[in-house]
């Protein structure tokens, strides 16, 4: 078990209260709350198609909410002017799945990015910086080669540098394991510990893959269909586990969440199969 | 280094791009016309004036000293008026000066020739032309022809 | 029956839908055009991009339609005596219609599909996204100028298309027909107004610039972010500015030269 270093502040630094969240006709979140701590690690864990991003989107003001509230730092993400927001966002941090590197840049002028737009800092500071970055990920000596040429575990590396650049409180990590061999993905899982143990950040992440997610987080949110269905310390979690959630850790095919997408029984299907014919 | 070279590179487009323009106006167009805005305007009441246009050459002994600047058609004298404008520089034009519409070749334009005649008073701005010669339409030709014919 | 009218309804309404947001859109990458000036490096850069890289198809193009507005002139004036009127026919051609439709199209198939292609992969590769959290302004950072771009790179890639399809008559008329060069150029200004012609055509290409730089940026933005939704929308940007600029054309035709 894991412990961060420990907060000064102790208000919670996301407050999501009763959030609603329809797309369309599709209900993405209904009746949601849950907080996440200050300087700690949280763990957003739910199956695929549950809007997890989603959630991390909302938080980051690039949606709105259908109904309920976000709070961000004691500041309603909805209530924001644009100006507000962005400089909201300038305090927090957001890794890509794909990691989302400017392929115009090369890898250094990415990290520099935030810095270059934000900031009148001179040239040579920003090197300094972007080094002191891109150092902390292991990847300096990458810093001349394009986005193109990186590999997926090294363009979230890189996206990780920059996202760190600003010396954000907080950081959003979107699946930051998803398909990475087994070496990489040990990198990625021990860089977001050290991020959040240097720094103090608040980190939230979202993911699927339970084993890495258990091994870091200080708490874990369980979601499913549109609401928190567990949250806790990973002990607590996995100490009471209702049906869904031991399914959900162990992974096992069927159960509470079915194997089949619902529909009619097979046997219709296969008795009366005319409309599949024309 | 690159940005020099973008720089440059994009300079040199625009630079091209407003020479292109230079060369449509100076040597393509007529804009040396609108150089010369100093004209004067006299007016010229014709019965016909066949396919004469708006803008059509003004020539003395087939030099070119101006251009058609407005036709109308006048109601109460039933004529076409036709307002000439022609360059200051040619202000010495007698009073009695005939104004012909010709055409220039056989497809060609119709223009507006003047011939000088031996007023000692000159030509001044808003006068009317007194002498006129209206286009000759290849209808009224034959008919006229056809009609001489059947007298004989 | 009714089918295809609920069909055509919605198609409809899906147009309007999309004319909606486009013209959102445009709005607000009007009003972030602040940036184009203030960082005026990225402008630089993106005026290389369209317009530079467009110069080599715009140039040979009109240097081509220039020729063969020459042989063809030639030919039918030669029939009437009156060959000696090929420059006014090439110039009139030229600057009047060619250089601006023609210019729209090549630059809708170059500078529009990539501006396109290039921002609809930013959008599918999250790099949109990103750039909001990072708090900056896509609006700012990638569409204004982008859009400044394309609106005054058209006007001047124009220009050289009517000035080099001049000289691409020329050589044809005059190096190979044999049309005496003085006629060819005094015949031209001759029928050519500057005011009438040279800046009706200019005007053309300025609101051709403006339309198709718009849907070539906003198709990029509104694409789905999968690669059959960047394809489909590179496909359009083509199609609808094709569409557009020869729409526009007779209106603005009508609207100039109407009264001749």
């Amino acid at each position: 078990m894991h412990v961060s270093r420990e907060p000064v502040d102790d208000t919670p630094h996301v407050v999501i209260e009763d959030l609603a969240f329809r797309r369309g006709r599709t209900t993405v979140f209904e009746g949601l709350s849950m907080t996440v701590p200050r300087g700690r690690i949280t763990t957003v864990m739910g199956p695929s198609g549950t809007g997890k991003t989603t959630l991390l989107r909302l938080i980051g003001g690039q949606l709105r909410p259908t109904s309920g509230r976000i709070w961000v730092d004691g500041l309603e993400v909805a209530r924001l002017s644009r100006r507000g927001l962005y400089n909201l966002r300038k305090r927090m941090g957001m890794l890509f799945q794909t990691g989302a590197l400017l392929s115009d840049f090369n890898v250094f002028d990415n990290v520099a990015f935030p810095l270059r737009e934000h900031t009148d800092l001179p040239e040579e500071l920003i090197r300094h910086l972007v080094l002191m970055k891109l150092e902390a990920v292991g990847l300096r000596a990458a810093r001349d080669l394009d986005p193109s040429q990186l590999s997926g575990g090294m363009a979230r590396r890189v996206a990780l540098a920059r996202a760190i650049a600003l010396d954000p409180q907080m950081i959003m990590y979107d699946e930051p394991f998803a398909g990475l061999d087994p070496i990489t993905m040990g990198q990625i899982v021990t860089l977001i510990r050290r991020t959040n143990q240097t720094l103090g950040l608040t980190s939230v992440l979202v993911t699927h893959d339970v084993v890495e997610a258990m091994a870091i987080s200080d708490q874990v949110v369980l979601l499913a269909e549109g609401r928190v269905v567990d949250r806790g310390t990973v002990d607590e979690v996995r100490g009471r586990a209702s049906e869904w959630t031991s399914q959900f850790l162990e992974g096992r095919p069927d159960g509470p969440v079915p194997f089949h997408y619902p529909g009619t029984p097979y046997r219709d299907d296969l008795l009366g199969g005319k409309e599949s014919r024309t | 280094m690159k940005q020099r070279f973008l720089e440059v590179s994009v300079g040199l487009f625009v630079l091209l791009g407003i020479a292109a323009l230079f060369y449509l106006a100076i040597q393509v167009s007529n804009i040396a016309e609108y150089r010369d805005r100093d004209t004067y305007e006299v007016l010229a009441y014709f019965d016909n004036i066949g396919g004469l246009k708006v803008r059509a050459p003004i020539t003395v002994s087939g030099v070119r000293v101006g251009r058609v600047a407005d036709i109308a058609y006048d109601p109460e004298r039933f004529q076409a008026r036709v307002t000439l404008a022609i360059q200051s520089a040619h202000d010495h034009l007698p009073a009695d000066t005939q104004a012909s519409i010709f055409t220039a070749g056989l497809l060609g334009e119709q223009y507006i020739g003047l011939e000088p005649g031996g007023d000692f008073e000159m030509l001044q701005a808003g006068d009317e032309m007194l002498f006129t010669q209206s286009a000759l339409v290849l209808e009224n030709m034959i008919g006229r022809f056809l009609t001489n014919m059947s007298a004989d | 029956m009714m089918d295809f009218l609920a069909g055509l309804g919605r198609a409809g309404l899906g147009w309007f839908a999309v004319l909606g947001r486009a013209s959102m859109f445009l709005a607000r990458v009007l009003l972030s055009q602040d940036a184009v000036l203030r960082r005026f490096s990225l402008t630089v850069a993106e005026l290389y991009s369209v317009g530079v890289r467009s110069l080599l198809i715009i140039v040979v193009s009109g240097l081509f339609v220039g020729m063969v507005l020459g042989y063809q002139g030639y030919i039918t004036l030669v029939n009437f005596g009156a060959a000696e009127a090929l420059g006014g026919v090439v110039a009139l051609s030229l600057v009047r219609e060619l250089g601006p439709v023609v210019t729209a199209l090549l630059f809708a198939g170059r500078a529009g599909s990539a501006l396109t292609a290039e921002i609809g992969l930013m959008k599918a590769t999250e790099q949109l996204s990103a750039m909001e959290m990072m708090a900056v302004d896509p609006y700012r950072r990638v569409f204004a100028p982008r859009f400044f771009a394309g609106f005054v790179s058209m006007p001047l890639l124009a220009a050289l298309f009517s000035a080099v399809g001049v000289v691409g008559g020329y050589l044809v008329g005059v190096g190979l027909l044999g049309v005496d060069s003085g006629s060819y150029f005094s015949q031209m200004q001759a029928v050519t107004d500057w005011r009438e012609d040279v800046v009706s055509g200019v005007i053309k290409s300025v609101v051709f610039g403006f339309v198709v730089t718009w849907i070539a940026v906003f198709q990029g933005f509104d694409a789905e972010p999968t690669s059959e939704g960047i394809s489909r929308a590179t496909t359009q940007t083509v199609v609808v500015s094709a569409l557009a600029v020869l729409g526009l054309d007779f209106i603005l035709t009508g609207l100039m030269f109407g009264d001749l």
